[in-house]
């Protein structure tokens, strides 16, 4: 999608995952979505709930199963990993969680917890080097040595998340999914666990999913953006492109009810409603390029219409 | 313009706990003025969840008030009612949107009762007329097909939804005061917007005045008349919400303010406010946000700053603002904001 | 205000990572639940005589055999049968005087019977001369290993199976949760029989029957508390850090549920001892001349107009025992609770 072609660290290929497939009740939790992710990027996937943005995230993780489509990692087929193989996978995938209160095993001291990657994939020669380890990961997200021994509701929200980071990269992964990782944090939190993320990303190497619903901050830290609703993923593009010159009706419905902290901006916002018969209709619709690496999910007529109406 | 309906004077909040005694609010006073929306901003443990359970009375049984704390509504001492007269104040004058409609509603009992519940019990009407009422209600805040949704159970709905009719039940009453505390922070952007839309729709024609608690400033800045910030159990700027956006002169209110990105954060320029907010157990010495202060003075360590005047509305606890404090430049993103302040006023701003 | 136009320098964020320390001292949950607990002075008072109790009942071996307490002199049995508590004071009750229904006085039985001077049976005898007190203490002996190692057994087999139930889900835990009411609706009475005459009743027999039926209740509770906890974001962590099913039921999800667990053991304990002593009463239970608390209290009822208190020692026992478990069932189920606590 770009001039140099750098490498393709995660390829979803026309994945769905259906819940009760084919009877009365079947919901399209991931509903034909195929997109890639650069080695290197911060790609961020919006939506609101029951979009599928969660959904997707554990199915790259294989927490579950999808009902068809592919999943590729570094080139190599993950959709239906088992055994050692997913182990493997296991070390080069990991996950941060959204609830700093459900994340962490509240039996387990922070050590453990930090630790469980490490002792899974048995990552160090003995007790000291563990302990090591832990106190290198505990420096790194910005806590103090004698955390370790303590129990994870001593801690706060902001804390409980850098430790949920610290656990992630135990295992010294190439990619993290983050899945809504700030949403419940206090504002002022957010950013510096967002700060973090960033530093870690260039002394590590890593490549992030950045899976939120606050479009603003998923604006600041994506280098991509991907829109997704019911299932479907509407619209892609760069971070820039796609909040500031949306095609979809769908992206602009959601741009249009961000709050600003400006009560000048805000007397005069106005929330432009999403009227779903674009989905909904029937009608046969592609991924289509309607500028160059952006992408959005329509019929050929409505791209070119939605190219008149983009801000330009 | 200021007219009083709840006064919160010398508000101290204490818990005591099996590791101490927990300075939740640290002397608070405010006012709300009939038919305006207060915003309270505050992050965890600032003490605005206290707060608000305060003024409806839902303290623990471990929260100690001391004597010369006093919450004056209609010429009575709130904190000096028994639990039987909070009863006739709660849901009737008072009323309260919690944050989180799933478990605000009671799960078992149908929806339209549940509006129909505070017309019985505060207004004594019949339920037949009370259910009638409740219909209405409900067409009031954007049910739709109010006729055929009136029998539902609240797992049958969204979230949304669900805090739509959270709405119809405190408002059914005609409270004099609003308590919302973070009612849209568990919902989706869109739908949040449907909400603060109706908000202030319903508002405008009932007349209540509104405490809204929220951490989210967009939020502030399309729903307050007025802004308090809180931060580690006291309010440290509070003004109308022009002067709050565009004349902060709290450095917390500036780190705040820096915290949200907008349409302009360039890419690695966001400026988190280092550090966490102090343990309750043991407030420090001085202002509780010297720590993490990257302007603080040598006298923030020592003595807390008493409110200094910006305006006959708009005051500020911080030493800066003393006359023998060094002026200094604050971040950028202020600074434009300042400037917007200058436009606004037409005239200097203050420094 | 005494300020000096010194104080008005900028310092800075001092050390900003000084609120990062934690000032309460660490409370793992086990200390947090210990705290609280001690608060309950029912539960306290409980837990000492509980654990009182058992050590006395483990320290019984040695001065209080169980072939002493079954030995009787078959000669002596006419002076030293149904003998009263005596404990050589003068407390009515406790004096060796006991009245005869019909009777307006009390009499002297240890006098009347011929007992040596110095022989004094502080519970009394049977109605073949055996120390009651000796006979309760062997019985309550009894009475606690089998609900103990009962309800031990219980907890293997309920956990296991509940855990494993409500792990895999689906189809496989539909089987095994019919397969549990399927059992549920068997009357106890009719395993225990069985296993009766299979084994030919004894304590083995008992213990293996409870264990058959009381394992029920705890697979369902543990196979609930699966469900839900295996839903939370730790465990989804621990399964895409690659941690095996069984590693994941061992460090997250039993540990999680091991406040409910404790509570259910607590309440199946006195269960239990109950069920065996009814279990005695029709003669399914230890076969005699072993007693256990059930059997002292059937054997002793046909007599208990004549001489109460060979039934009222026993009783009184065991309903303590059975009082302690559940008041202290109570106090850990509250102070395994975080949020019944006002702190």
């Amino acid at each position: 999608m770009t001039e140099e072609t750098p490498k393709k660290l995660v390829e979803l290929k026309d994945l769905q995952l259906y819940f009760n497939k084919g009877k009365a009740n079947e919901v399209r939790a991931i509903d034909h979505v195929t997109f890639d992710i650069y080695e290197g990027e911060i790609f961020g996937l919006v939506g609101e709930s029951g979009s599928g943005k969660t959904t997707i995230g554990r199915t790259i993780l294989k927490l579950h199963e999808p009902t068809a489509g592919k999943i590729l990692f570094n080139g190599e087929d993950v959709t239906h990993l088992k055994g050692k193989a997913l182990l493997e996978f296991r070390k080069n995938a990991q996950m941060i969680f959204q609830d700093p209160q459900a994340s962490l095993n509240g039996r387990m001291k922070v050590r453990d917890i930090i630790a469980e990657g490490i002792d899974i994939n048995k990552l160090a020669k003995d007790r000291t080097d563990r302990d090591k380890k832990v106190q290198q990961l505990l420096k790194l997200v910005g806590l103090n040595e004698d955390h370790a021994t303590r129990y994870p509701h001593e801690f706060s929200g902001g804390q409980r998340q850098r430790i949920g980071i610290a656990r992630a990269l135990a295992v010294d992964p190439q990619f993290i999914i983050a899945d809504e990782p700030i949403s419940a944090l206090d504002v002022s939190i957010q950013a510096q666990v967002v700060n973090l993320m960033k530093e870690l990303q260039k002394r590590h190497s890593l490549t992030y999913l950045f899976i939120a619903h606050d479009l603003s901050m998923v604006k600041y830290i994506s280098d991509r953006i991907g829109v997704m609703h019911w299932g479907k993923l509407l619209e892609i593009g760069t971070a820039d492109a796609v909040y500031n010159h949306p095609l979809h009706p769908y992206t602009k419905s959601l741009l249009s009810a961000i709050p600003v902290p400006d009560p000048e901006i805000e007397s005069l916002r106005q929330h432009v409603e999403y009227d779903t018969t674009v989905e909904t209709d029937g009608k046969e619709r592609h991924m289509i390029e309607a500028n160059p690496g952006h992408f959005v999910l329509a019929t050929d007529e409505e791209v070119a219409l939605y190219k008149l109406q983009q801000n330009k | 313009m200021s007219n009083p309906i709840l006064k919160v004077e010398n508000l101290h909040v204490n818990f005591h706990t099996y590791a101490g005694t927990v300075q939740a609010i640290r002397d608070v006073s405010f006012d709300l003025n009939k038919g305006e929306t207060l915003a309270i901003v505050g992050e965890s443990g600032s003490g605005k969840s206290v707060t608000t359970k305060t003024l409806m009375g839902l303290n623990a049984k471990n929260a100690l008030i001391p004597d010369n704390s006093r919450l004056i509504f209609k010429d009575r001492n709130l904190l000096d009612l028994k639990e039987e007269e909070w009863q006739s104040v709660r849901g009737n004058e008072i009323a309260m949107i919690f944050q989180d409609p799933m478990t605000s509603l009671d799960p078992t009992m149908r929806i339209g009762m549940q509006i129909a519940e505070p017309l019985m019990k505060h207004r004594k009407m019949k339920k037949v007329a009370a259910l009638a009422r409740a219909l209405e209600l409900m067409k009031g805040v954007g049910i739709p097909n109010a006729e055929e949704h009136i029998n539902d159970y609240p797992h049958q709905w969204s979230g949304g939804m669900r805090q739509r009719a959270v709405i119809a039940i405190a408002l059914a009453v005609d409270p004099e005061i609003l308590i919302a505390d973070e009612p849209t922070t568990a919902l989706d952007v869109t739908i949040q917007a449907q909400i603060l839309k109706l908000m202030k729709e319903l508002q405008k024609d009932t007349g209540s005045s509104i405490i809204f608690i929220t951490h989210d400033l967009g939020v502030v800045a399309g729903m307050a008349n007025r802004v308090a910030v809180m931060y580690a159990g006291k309010i440290v700027e509070y003004g109308t919400v022009d002067e709050i956006f565009f004349n902060p002169q709290h450095p917390y209110t500036w780190g705040l303010l820096n915290s949200m990105p907008t349409t302009d954060t360039k890419v690695g320029s966001l400026v988190a406010i280092p550090g966490t907010p102090p343990d309750l157990l043991e407030p420090p010495t001085g202002d509780a946000f010297a720590s993490r202060n990257e302007y603080a003075l040598a006298i923030d360590l020592k003595e807390e700053p008493p409110f200094f005047r910006v305006s006959d509305t708009h005051y500020a606890a911080t030493w800066l603002l003393d006359e023998r404090a060094p002026k200094v430049t604050p971040p950028e993103q202020i600074q434009k904001r300042w400037e917007r302040w200058r436009e606004i006023q037409g005239q200097e701003a203050q420094s | 205000m005494a300020a000096n136009t010194e104080d008005f320098v900028i310092v800075g964020a001092q050390n900003s990572k000084a609120n990062e320390h934690i000032s309460k001292p660490a409370l793992s949950f086990w200390q947090d639940a210990w705290r609280r607990l001690k608060l309950n002075k029912l539960a306290v008072i409980s837990l000492w005589f509980l654990i009182f109790i058992l050590a006395f009942a483990v320290l019984s071996n040695i001065f209080v055999p169980q072939k002493n307490a079954n030995a009787f002199n078959s000669d002596k049995v006419g002076v030293y049968k149904n003998l009263p508590p005596n404990s050589g004071l003068p407390i009515p009750g406790w004096n060796g005087k006991i009245k005869a229904p019909g009777d307006t006085t009390a009499t002297n039985v240890y006098e009347s019977q011929g007992v040596p001077e110095n022989k004094k049976f502080i519970l009394g005898t049977d109605n073949i001369g055996r120390s009651v007190a000796k006979r309760v203490t062997v019985g309550l002996r009894i009475s606690l290993l089998v609900a103990i190692v009962a309800t031990l057994i219980d907890l293997l087999i309920g956990v296991a199976y509940g855990v494993f139930s409500g792990w895999k889900g689906g189809w496989i835990d539909n089987v095994m949760q019919r397969i549990i009411e399927i059992l549920s609706s068997i009357p106890n009475l009719i395993i225990v029989t069985m296993l009766g005459l299979l084994l030919g009743g004894g304590v083995l027999s008992i213990i293996l029957a409870i264990a058959m039926t009381g394992w029920l209740g705890m697979a369902r509770q543990v196979r609930n508390m699966t469900l839900t906890l295996k839903e939370r974001d730790y465990v989804l962590a621990a399964k895409s850090l690659g941690e095996s099913s069984l590693k994941i039921a061992i460090k997250h999800l039993i540990p999680n549920m091991a406040g409910t667990i404790i509570v259910q053991i607590m309440m199946t304990v006195p269960n239990a001892i109950m069920f065996e002593a009814v279990l005695s009463a029709i003669n399914l239970g230890v076969k005699p001349p072993t007693a256990s608390l059930g059997s002292l209290i059937s054997d002793a009822q046909a007599m208990l107009q004549f001489y109460p208190y060979q039934i009222l020692i026993p009783s009184a026992v065991l309903v303590l025992v059975s009082l302690a478990f559940i008041l202290l069932g109570d106090g850990l189920r509250d102070a395994f609770d975080p949020r019944a606590s006002e702190d």
